[in-house]
């Protein structure tokens, strides 16, 4: 595979090495003189002198041939611009594009720019794995496929502490998984009975979530 | 009308001047807040009782652009220092809050012109400049009677 990384900071050079040692072909992109020279010691001829977002410097970095293009930069909007370049200019199907502000994430999303990653997203949302804040959780977001995982701590008051899974009037395209209780997961059958403190994984519809979150919490 | 310029540098400010001068109602954003001196050169009041509006704050902030009144606005400029920030706002303008009118500021030609036959609205002050640069070198031969090459073109 030939893959075009812009962005030659931390992640991207990491990246750019551990594509190269996987075998792919890679071509890494960088702007700032100072950085460029720095990175070329390590990757030789992997890495390409100039600015991304100009077309003429990802035509010569062979763009028309690159089966990824991720831009990795420290700016969002150079990150957006080059996706939806390589997108909708050269036709590059799979692209992964860097939000470096959560805030800028709606723009990514107007602009028909994804999948993005966004490392302060996924801090945030480890963190709330691990202290939950609400008592709702996303594990996983499929947003093409619609569907997720989410987990959801039961209080005291849940509606359904005390019943068994087989009590449950789950909605349609919503299916519990697993019951982690006292730090052991488990999966359910319908005499399993929710106790308070019980963390509930659950696989959805995302449009079910409402419907889900409504059964298992006092509103 | 009511128009919302990004970027206060030498382009945004000259025209929120003369545009609020022919009569419009005129709203800057700006993330740095000296650039509002800009804006008053030339005026014996201050840009806000002359009429305007100035904001401070960062171009792809929703926030900002909304407290800058884009909801309103009838016609959008984004004339930051960077091409790609206009490109990205203007296409926010456009799309989201679906400004009438939206103008971006691209000084790369390259992407001025792909970006313009995407339908966004494109000035390439770049291009501008060339383009008058030809014009002036165009007569340099004949009048100087040197031997130009005639016929070649510019290009």
């Amino acid at each position: 595979m030939y893959v075009i990384v812009a962005g030659a900071g931390k992640v991207g050079v990491n990246l750019t090495r551990e594509l190269l040692e996987q075998g792919h072909e890679v071509t890494l992109i960088e702007n700032r003189r100072q950085r460029y020279l720095g990175v070329e010691q390590l990757l030789e001829h992997n890495v390409l002198y100039g600015d991304a977002s100009e077309l003429w410097v990802l035509e010569r970095a062979g763009i028309e041939r690159a089966d990824m293009v991720i831009a990795v930069t420290g700016d969002d909007e150079d990150n957006i611009l080059i996706c939806q370049v390589a997108k909708e200019k050269y036709g590059i199907d799979r692209i992964i594009a860097r939000v470096n502000n959560p805030s800028n994430r709606a723009h990514f999303d107007l602009l028909g720019i994804k999948p993005v990653v966004s490392a302060t997203e996924l801090i945030l949302r480890l963190l709330e794995h691990e202290v939950p804040h609400h008592n709702l959780v996303h594990l996983l977001d499929l947003e093409e496929e619609e569907i997720e995982i989410i987990e959801i701590r039961l209080g005291a008051k849940s509606p359904v502490v005390g019943r068994t899974v087989g009590e449950l009037n789950t909605p349609d395209n919503t299916l519990v998984i697993a019951v982690i209780r006292d730090g052991r997961g488990m999966v359910p059958n319908a005499s399993t009975v929710f106790e308070e403190g019980d963390d509930i994984l659950a696989v959805l519809d995302p449009q079910r979530e409402e419907e889900l979150k409504a059964l298992f919490t006092v509103s | 009308m009511f128009l919302l310029i990004v970027g206060c540098g030498r382009v945004g400010s000259n025209l929120a001047r003369s545009m609020l001068a022919e009569g419009h109602t005129v709203s800057c954003l700006d993330q740095d807040p000296e650039s509002h001196a800009r804006l008053e050169v030339g005026l014996d009041c201050s840009w806000e009782e002359a009429g305007g509006q100035f904001t401070v704050g960062t171009a792809l902030e929703t926030q900002a652009l909304e407290e800058a009144g884009i909801q309103d606005a009838d016609a959008f400029v984004a004339a930051t220092n960077g091409d790609n920030t206009n490109i990205v706002i203007a296409q926010i303008a456009q799309r989201r809050y679906n400004v009438d009118t939206v103008i971006a500021r691209i000084l790369d030609p390259l992407r001025a012109e792909w970006y313009r036959e995407q339908g966004l609205r494109t000035i390439c002050p770049t291009k501008v400049a060339i383009e008058m640069l030809e014009e002036k070198l165009r007569g340099v031969g004949e009048t100087s009677g040197s031997p130009a090459t005639s016929g070649g073109g510019a290009g």
